[in-house]
């Protein structure tokens, strides 16, 4: 694990290359570069390195199978590439689904939010933050006693056997996962008993997230990749009854409990601990289109707002307008001119070499009004504590109480991790009201009939932010069909102006105490979540290096 | 590892439940209930086979399909039984010192690990659709993958290429074995998009139990999970009370043409497709995206949509396409008043519907047709 020790420069100030390829505990292919001077991150480059192309595989097809096609984009957002895409094309037909539809759908949505979030927390960044080897020297009973302490209502775990576990894989010698981490480095805060307790709920993670996936599968077929929905509504109709809702709710209770009494106390003690990571890692624009609708067509009064937050004001929530939103390919492998006017012409992938000064990723550059813009948690909660979302205002203030934190600091690295857990545990509130409004009697679905010239645009929230599907739609098939993925905007690279995307913006200035081990850095990439098989998708054919996404 | 301190593991978890995951795993090997105790033995006693999962064109979601086994419990499946050497998604540490720690595991259990390969492998322009770590995914799967003890292409990318090689295929996917010409080293293909976890599972439990692969199909599919259909088992058949409520044939389900254990096992022990109200698309099968759709219009030519897209060959209706061979008439049994037909000169197992099983040395296996009653509610003595 040693630098790729390019360009150092002599003198004080020398300058370390860092590459980490491929960077792990995300979902898909992320090579990341970071030049680190006098300890500090001074610029980075974010790349997707793997190509799919699946919208040049959709033209030509259904635009009611459109969906099946789509959810594929990814296994770990699982749904939310479906759920767009329906809404895409219910969009381009002018179809509205019935009342039940919607609820099935703010219930998978909202099942989806609450897999990804756990198991990011504890699968996926909690070993940024949580030391495994110093997990095995805690005491068992102090453990328990702080268990307690932080959280007295959780179910009690036999701590002595989770540290048995623990030490038994560890001395096993075949240490798997858990080999070659950052164990026993500077910037490791936590108590070794700290540690032991939330390593057990890592295990514990493991086990609940099944009955997550449960909850989606009784009204989606199967987890991941549910098989349940359609143009003009949802197919589940006949698993609409008191039995079934019966079952889900005792597995939302369960998992209601899990996530107050286990994940909200742990992202409270890691914000307090790593209190200085609330200096780090921020961003300056946010953007958010809004999801889990309240009503079947517009207004849709979702419960998290739409809005746009420009320059950091957290309290400045202006109106998204979808116009405002292109696409860069100048830093990116697909051919074209710097040109930002949209031209006609094919763009087709055209890998170069990996060059950080000129293309460098799968990702094209999404930029809203020229500026990068960061989506996802922090930018959902901040747009709704801006507009006075009264379950986020609360949860917020409360949280600002418990930890310390304020608006400002809850702009960071360690916020982002926060703002994560804060929308889980609103969601999983509002989903008993949801299931409550099913009806055991009405349809779930529309029959719609199908255009066969049109053309439509379906927007999401999905776990790692605000997603966009545009589909044009000739003698009845897909014409064309565009997306714009949450890990787009986030992990995007530089644009024809030469703006960095939002992760390569908060990496400048982390801490970097061993370039060899660099674990910060880490800590900020994965509070971003990545999702490259999201974002690294897009063939435009009829445009040139930029093009206007089209809002309808 | 000790034997006597992974027993005292499986002490310290719940060792009735213990036993009733092994139950289930024998039940979907097709093994019966006097079997329970060697699948027990199997998963506690030796060393933890090592595995080494790599991540090529994927979405992972199979990988997420595996987090959701509950037979034998995700958690005690990393922890006690495999060596998960090498996971991208769970992997502690980054950058080079994975990349090494993927080469040295290689090396050292050369002929010994499992190679999972997820996701499909682009092969156009010399692989560099997809790289990691400066290496593109084809160069790592021909290094690492012929020191495999075997190669389990888990889901249907890995398999038969997936979404990533459906038409028109823009990077060159391919599966696995078709990517790197492999003859050396055993491919067990578990496809599904995505593949059901308990089928890994099986897998690895059966290779543990007899020191040897389960009998797979001509495709490489284990037969205990890919010998009859999903339409054979599902409770919607057509000869069924629910049927005419519940059965998706009408709505374009392409149950018939695809095999799989879906509705034997279920997904995440709850449902499955058709029980959410949507037909099958046939995801175990090769090429299913472009051959499966039209999805949601009856197979067999009937129906509107049969133009098939602009110079794409083998999409009209569910024709077999090109190169393509099935062990059974492609027409499958949908309608049962169809008589299958099979070629003459067959024997007498075959006419009566057993398909031909052949193990991985190429040896001929009979499969029995016995069919076990395991109460898992009563852990085994």
């Amino acid at each position: 694990m040693y630098p790729d020790q390019q360009n150092k420069k002599p003198g004080n100030n020398s300058m370390t290359k860092i590459q980490i390829d491929p960077v792990t505990r995300i979902e898909g292919h992320l090579k990341l570069e970071a030049e680190v001077t006098s300890g500090q991150v001074v610029d980075a480059w974010s790349s997707g390195t793997l190509y799919r192309g699946i919208e040049t595989i959709l033209k030509g097809r259904i635009p009611e199978e459109a969906w099946l096609y789509t959810q594929r984009l990814c296994g770990v957002c699982t749904y939310v590439h479906g759920s767009t895409s329906v809404r895409c094309v219910e969009n381009a037909y002018q179809t509205v689904i019935p009342d039940n539809a919607r609820i099935i759908r703010n219930l998978l949505m909202g099942g989806q939010f609450i897999h990804d979030h756990l198991i990011h927390f504890y699968q996926l960044h909690l070993m940024d933050w949580v030391d495994v080897v110093s997990a095995t020297t805690a005491d068992a009973s102090a453990t328990a006693a702080l268990a307690k302490r932080i959280s007295p209502n959780a179910a009690a775990i036999d701590f002595s056997a989770v540290k048995t576990r623990l030490q038994a894989f560890v001395g096993s010698g075949q240490l798997g996962i858990f080999a070659n981490g950052y164990w026993g480095h500077s910037a490791y805060l936590l108590s070794p008993e700290e540690n032991l307790l939330l390593m057990a709920h890592y295990l514990e993670t493991l086990k609940k997230q099944i009955v997550v996936a449960k909850m989606h599968a009784i009204w989606g077929g199967k987890n991941p990749h549910l098989q349940s929905l359609r143009v003009g509504g949802v197919t589940c109709g006949a698993e609409i009854t008191t039995q079934r809702i019966g079952d889900f709710k005792s597995y939302l209770q369960d998992i209601k409990q899990f996530i107050d009494t286990i994940y909200i106390p742990d992202a409270m003690l890691l914000a307090k601990k790593y209190s200085d990571w609330g200096a780090i890692g921020g961003s300056q624009n946010f953007l958010a289109f809004g999801e889990f609708p309240t009503a079947n067509s517009k207004p849709e009064s979702p419960l998290f707002p739409q809005g746009v937050i420009m320059g950091g004001q957290a309290v400045t929530v202006a109106t998204v307008d979808t116009s405002q939103i292109t696409e860069h390919v100048r830093h990116s492998w697909y051919s074209g001119s710097a040109d930002l006017a949209p031209s006609a012409g094919a763009t087709q992938p055209g890998y170069t070499t990996y060059d950080t000064g000129d293309k460098y990723s799968w990702l094209k550059a999404p930029r809203y009004a020229g500026k990068s813009m960061e989506v996802g948690p922090l930018a959902r909660m901040l747009v709704a504590f801006g507009k006075g979302t009264p379950k986020v205002v609360s949860a917020m203030n409360s949280f600002f109480t418990e930890t310390g934190a304020n608006i400002q600091t809850f702009n960071s690295t360690v916020g982002r991790m926060s703002a994560r857990a804060l929308e889980t545990q609103v969601i999983v509130d509002a989903m008993w009201f949801w299931v409550n409004a099913l009806s055991t009697s009405s349809s779930s679905i529309n029959t719609q009939s199908s255009k066969s010239t049109c053309q439509g645009v379906g927007f999401n929230e999905a776990p790692r932010g605000a997603l966009g599907h545009w589909i044009d739609i000739a003698g009845g098939k897909i014409g064309n069909y565009q997306i714009i993925s949450p890990t787009g905007w986030n992990c995007s690279p530089r644009c024809g102006n030469d703006i960095p995307g939002p992760l390569e913006k908060a990496l400048v200035g982390t801490p970097v105490a061993d370039a060899a081990k660099p674990l910060e850095i880490l800590r900020t990439v994965h509070s971003f979540d990545p999702c490259l098989a999201c974002a690294v998708h897009v063939l435009d054919p009829h445009n040139d290096s930029t093009y206007i996404v089209r809002a309808t | 590892m000790s034997k006597s301190s992974k027993s005292d593991l499986i002490t310290a978890l719940d060792r009735r439940e213990f036993l009733k995951y092994c139950s289930t795993i024998a039940a979907v090997l097709g093994l019966g209930p006097s079997h329970v105790k060697s699948v027990a033995a199997a998963l506690i006693s030796g060393p933890r086979p090592p595995v080494l999962w790599l991540h090529f064109a994927e979405c992972t979601g199979c990988s997420e399909s595996f987090l959701r086994a509950n037979k034998p419990s995700i958690d005690s499946i990393l922890l006690e039984t495999i060596s998960l050497e090498y996971h991208e998604t769970l992997l502690a540490g980054a950058g080079q010192t994975v990349t090494d720690t993927l080469q040295a595991a290689a090396d050292k259990y050369d002929g010994q690990f499992f190679c999972v390969v997820e996701g499909a492998i682009p092969t156009a322009e010399n692989g560099i659709y997809g790289m990691i770590g400066g290496k593109t995914m084809l160069s790592i799967a021909k290094t690492i993958c012929p020191k495999a003890k075997a190669i389990l292409a888990f889901g249907n990318c890995s398999s038969f290429g997936g979404i990533a090689a459906a038409a028109p295929n823009p990077t060159g996917a391919k599966g696995v074995r078709e990517a790197l010409g492999i003859t050396t080293v055993p491919v067990v293909k578990i496809p599904g998009c995505p593949p059901n976890p308990i089928n890994l599972v099986g897998t690895i439990v059966e290779f543990l139990l007899k020191g040897q692969l389960p009998p797979c199909d001509e495709y490489g599919r284990p037969l205990f999970a890919y010998s009859k259909s999903v339409h054979h088992n599902c409770p919607y058949e057509e000869h069924t009370t629910e049927a005419k409520e519940r059965c998706k044939h009408d709505e374009g389900c392409k149950g018939g043409k695809c095999k799989n254990n879906c509705t034997e096992v279920l997904f995440n022990d709850e449902s499955f497709c058709m029980k959410a109200g949507h037909p099958c698309i046939a995801c175990s099968e090769p090429e299913f995206w472009d051959k499966m759709s039209p999805f949601y219009q009856k197979p067999e030519g009937e129906g509107k949509g049969q133009e098939g897209r602009k110079g794409q060959e083998g999409r009209k209706g569910q024709g077999v396409g090109k190169g393509q061979t099935y062990e059974f008439d492609p027409k499958w049994i949908i309608n049962k008043s169809v008589p299958v037909r099979r070629p003459a000169g067959m024997s007498p197992d075959r006419q009566k519907g057993i398909p031909r099983n052949f193990n991985l040395k190429g040896q001929k296996v009979r499969q029995s047709n016995k069919s076990y009653q395991i109460d898992v509610s009563r852990p085994a003595k």
